[in-house]
């Protein structure tokens, strides 16, 4: 143990003078992972041509120092000059740093604005991030794959074994960094994801797709990504989200078209249908006013964040156009910056749909 | 203030032990508005913070020496990241350069104490009751905050009672902050010997009236934002709460308001002591000094304008992105001019390398890579994969560690001489440089790479890929600690030595502690101000 150990500590230190050397031995250790999508590889090289930069400013700098550490010793005699101002080279060395600031931005610049075009994707994804896991649902919209797997649901949960962390058994191939249900995606499509979180911030981070986006609790945001090879990416929470942070693995399952379908095809039907909430209202009889006062009314007497206000009958008009089927699962699942239900996961199906027809019934 | 110096007069004021109201003992400490008493607790209360805080340290580089839940469990690894974070800014860093501003700047100056030293005494008792407030928080039900120093909301919200006690010291810690910093700007501004302009103060005393200003400027809006989480924590507002129309991303703005010009805070004054240091140990004038004086303010202008850049992927606006990266980038310009000014000091002088002049060194080679690994943070789709992983701490302890940290070690052994009359071990003092140097390095320069390859930061448990790395990173965190109690070896040594130092040590140095006072410094100095030329 301890004779590996000093084995291991030896080879940093000699990795640490010549990193050349073991680089070309295990590169995955030592830089990025390889990108899969235009955007992680644009990543890739910018930083790339950063640390060239870097490095070689720094040779620069560093070899002016140790010269002068070398050769301007008094120990060697050495006496001091006695200037102690140039403007010439203040200039120089204020204005030649601006160039090449602005030869790093141009390429940069380039790059943040594909980062973030997320426009005609072929089909939307809505993450929510949970403590302490991840929630995903296909949504329905446009692009080219809209409708294959509208409505399939999952969550995905850690699977590697307490025993596993807590050292009573020897640690697995993918150790924390394996779900039980993956995420998955057709390859070389422009997959949109949309995030949000129920409780606290999360980041949803997959290295090899360059995105690494925060999920908000009651906020949208968005990023995007088209994976140009089949097989399994791996990534992790990003953002500190209480105690089993380093616990909610991130698993993405890329796999072609036809393969995708065939899956959206069997989870189609083993997601339970949500079309009928009429009928959940009929039977359960919710509690629509008090429900309404109880937790709807926080953002919507007052249209907190967009929420239509109560009563506000040019406001519900064109949402009450679009059928109370629409409204009920809008309420359930949640929109725009409405979380699921109102953010009160427990509430049962036939209250929210009782609150939303007694909202609807105030604004006709 | 008149009237407290028109006090010493009527006494003997050249020998202080002769003063009628000077307590012994215990008393001595707990009234004393002596600036150099006061100077020294800020020190020592500075490396109490820095054992403790370190002792934490030891405690993450234990449980992530190899993968596996092994020493303490998740909750008890957040609370101690959180901690060591809070505790080593505003306990250990914050504090020491307080204690460096409290020593030299009325003596480079040439005045006679700070300008109100009760306000100086109170400054810092306020920051025991703070300390033990964090400490505290440990032991009550739901232990302390583990949401990491930053405190982000909503998680803040979640937290028990620890998390209230945190914010209190934050608040303590903010007024003591605020009170030194009104101290130590009223003192520059109006306590100036005659002929000291302030073109011709010590670039160390530029550095700290920089900073005060800073300080004045942030803690409030720090202090505001712990405020707005206390009161969305009891007294149900809705700041952080998108249910009640607030937004959790707020928090993130107000904090990094704050929290990036306290980045500053912490590097400016260690750029003084440096500053200091290096033309010393050179026999040269500081190169530049006038554009020294204008990189520091524009460093400190442009530090109010960059705090989104902590934010890259809260889902900033693209234009947001992009300005905050140019204006990032840009900060680069006038950190570069103070390494080239520190260079061109350097060069053609005349060299010797006593222990003070290592550290700086270790502070210009070590604070240079911070800097550029910060320029690569700054490019907005790097740091896309960077953000929260390894690479951003070991990016940052670069820069407070082998930033600040060494040139706090550099200002101590620097002055040490003439604080306490002796002379330090030349020996000592450089076997705990290359301790402190070689052992920094194993901790944070092989994180770059966990970074890269995507370990996340605040992870309790890591993936097996990451073990090798994580157990040099160990090792050398265990190294780190160790040095550091030889340092308090060297520190207790000198202080009891018997040999006495010369007035001045240094052949290059030439402020006016060292070319008018002895040494050590008597009690109470330039009671009747010295001329600059």
């Amino acid at each position: 143990m301890i004779k590996t150990l000093f084995q291991k500590i030896g080879a940093g230190a000699l990795t640490m003078l010549v990193p050349g050397m073991l680089w070309a031995q295990d590169r995955a250790k030592w830089n990025f992972q390889e990108p899969h999508t235009s955007v992680a590889r644009e990543m890739y090289d910018l930083h790339t041509i950063v640390l060239v930069i870097c490095v070689v400013i720094c040779v620069g700098v560093f070899g002016a120092m140790v010269y002068s550490i070398v050769y301007h010793r008094k120990s060697i005699g050495h006496k001091a000059a006695h200037f102690h101002e140039n403007t010439t080279v203040e200039i120089l060395w204020t204005v030649i740093p601006i160039f090449i600031l602005i030869g790093m931005a141009l390429p940069a610049t380039k790059s943040v604005l594909a980062m973030r075009d997320t426009s005609s994707p072929d089909m939307t994804i809505k993450v929510t991030g949970y403590q302490w896991k991840w929630g995903y649902e296909y949504l329905k919209g446009e692009g080219d794959l809209a409708g294959i797997a509208d409505g399939v649901q999952l969550f995905s949960v850690l699977s590697t074994p307490r025993e596993q962390i807590y050292g009573n058994e020897p640690k697995g191939e993918n150790y924390l960094l394996e779900v039980d249900t993956p995420l998955v995606v057709p390859v070389g499509k422009k997959v949109r994801v949309l995030l949000t979180a129920n409780d606290v911030i999360h980041a949803w981070w997959v290295p090899a797709f360059g995105v690494k986006q925060d999920a908000v609790p009651g906020f949208i945001r968005d990023s995007w990504f088209k994976v140009d090879k089949p097989g399994i990416y791996r990534g992790q929470c990003a953002e500190l989200c209480g105690k089993e942070h380093g616990f909610m693995p991130i698993v993405v399952e890329v796999v072609e078209p036809a393969k995708f379908a065939e899956w959206a095809g069997k989870h189609k039907t083993a997601a339970a249908p949500v079309a009928s909430t009429a009928a959940v209202a009929a039977a359960g009889g919710g509690d629509g006013k008090g429900t309404y006062e109880k937790v709807c009314s926080v953002c919507h007497a007052s249209g907190v964040a967009g929420a239509p206000k109560f009563g506000d009958k040019v406001a519900w008009k064109p949402r009450i156009a679009t059928g109370a089927d629409a409204l009920h699962n809008s309420a359930l699942k949640g929109k725009n910056a409405m979380p699921p239900k109102g953010g009160m996961a427990d509430l049962p199906d036939g209250d929210v749909v009782a609150a939303v027809d007694y909202m609807m019934k105030a604004a006709k | 203030m008149s009237a407290v110096i028109g006090h010493e007069h009527d006494h003997d004021h050249d020998h202080a032990h002769g003063h009628e109201y000077h307590p012994g003992g215990l008393m001595r400490w707990v009234k004393t508005t002596n600036h150099k008493d006061i100077g020294t607790m800020y020190l020592w209360f500075s490396f109490v913070m820095f054992l403790t805080g370190g002792f934490m340290a030891m405690v993450i580089r234990a449980e992530l020496f190899k993968p596996g839940m092994q020493i303490v469990n998740p909750e008890v690894f957040n609370q101690m990241t959180t901690l060591h974070g809070l505790i080593m800014v505003f306990g250990a860093i914050m504090p020491a350069f307080v204690g460096f501003a409290n020593w030299l700047i009325p003596m480079q100056i040439g005045a006679p104490d700070m300008a109100f030293p009760r306000m100086n005494n109170w400054s810092f008792w306020l920051l025991p009751p703070a300390a033990l407030l964090l400490i505290i928080s440990l032991f009550v039900p739901g232990g302390a905050p583990g949401v990491g120093w930053t405190l982000y909301a909503p998680l803040t919200v979640q937290q028990g009672m620890g998390m209230d006690l945190t914010i209190f010291a934050v608040h303590i810690l903010g007024m003591s902050s605020i009170m030194g910093s009104i101290n130590i700007v009223t003192t520059i501004l109006n306590l100036r010997a005659p002929g000291m302009t302030l073109m011709k103060m010590p670039l160390f005393v530029w550095t700290w009236l920089i900073t005060a200003y800073l300080l004045i400027a942030v803690m409030p809006v720090f202090a505001g934002a712990v405020t707005m989480t206390l009161t969305d924590r009891h007294f149900g507002t809705h700041f952080f709460n998108a249910a009640g129309g607030g937004d959790p991303v707020l928090y993130q703005h107000i904090f990094w308001f704050f929290g990036h010009p306290e980045v500053y805070i912490i590097a400016i004054p260690a750029f003084g002591v440096v500053s200091q240091v290096i033309p010393a140990f050179s026999r040269k004038p500081l190169f530049g000094y006038t554009s020294m004086v204008y990189a520091v303010a524009s460093i400190a202008i442009l530090s109010f304008l960059v705090w989104a850049h902590h934010m890259y992927t809260t889902g900033l606006p693209v234009t947001a992105q992009l300005y905050y990266m140019y204006a990032t980038m840009l900060i680069a310009v006038p950190t570069g001019v103070k390494v080239f000014n520190w260079v061109a000091t350097m060069w053609k002088g005349s060299l010797t390398f006593e222990t003070p002049m290592l550290f700086s060194l270790g502070f210009l080679f070590l604070f240079t890579i911070g800097g550029f690994s910060g320029l690569v943070l700054s490019i907005v789709p790097v740091d896309i994969q960077l953000q929260d992983t390894y690479y951003v701490v070991a990016h940052f302890h670069y820069v407070m560690v082998a930033g600040a940290l060494f040139s706090a070690f550099a200002g101590i052994y620097f002055w040490l001489p003439k604080w306490t009359g002796h002379m330090y071990d030349e020996t000592l003092g450089k076997v705990h440089f290359w301790l402190s140097f070689i052992f920094f390095n194993m901790i944070f320069f092989v994180q770059h790479f966990l970074g890269l390859a995507g370990m996340p930061r605040r992870v309790p448990d890591y993936a097996p890929q990451f073990t090798d790395f994580n157990m040099i990173s160990s090792i050398g965190a265990f190294g780190f600690g160790l040095s550091q109690l030889l340092f308090l070896y060297v520190v207790i040594k000198t202080i009891r030595s018997h040999e006495p130092a010369p007035q001045k040590p240094w052949e290059g140095a030439d402020s006016l502690e060292w070319t008018h006072l002895p040494t050590p410094a008597p009690y109470h100095s330039f009671v009747t101000p010295p001329t600059v030329k």
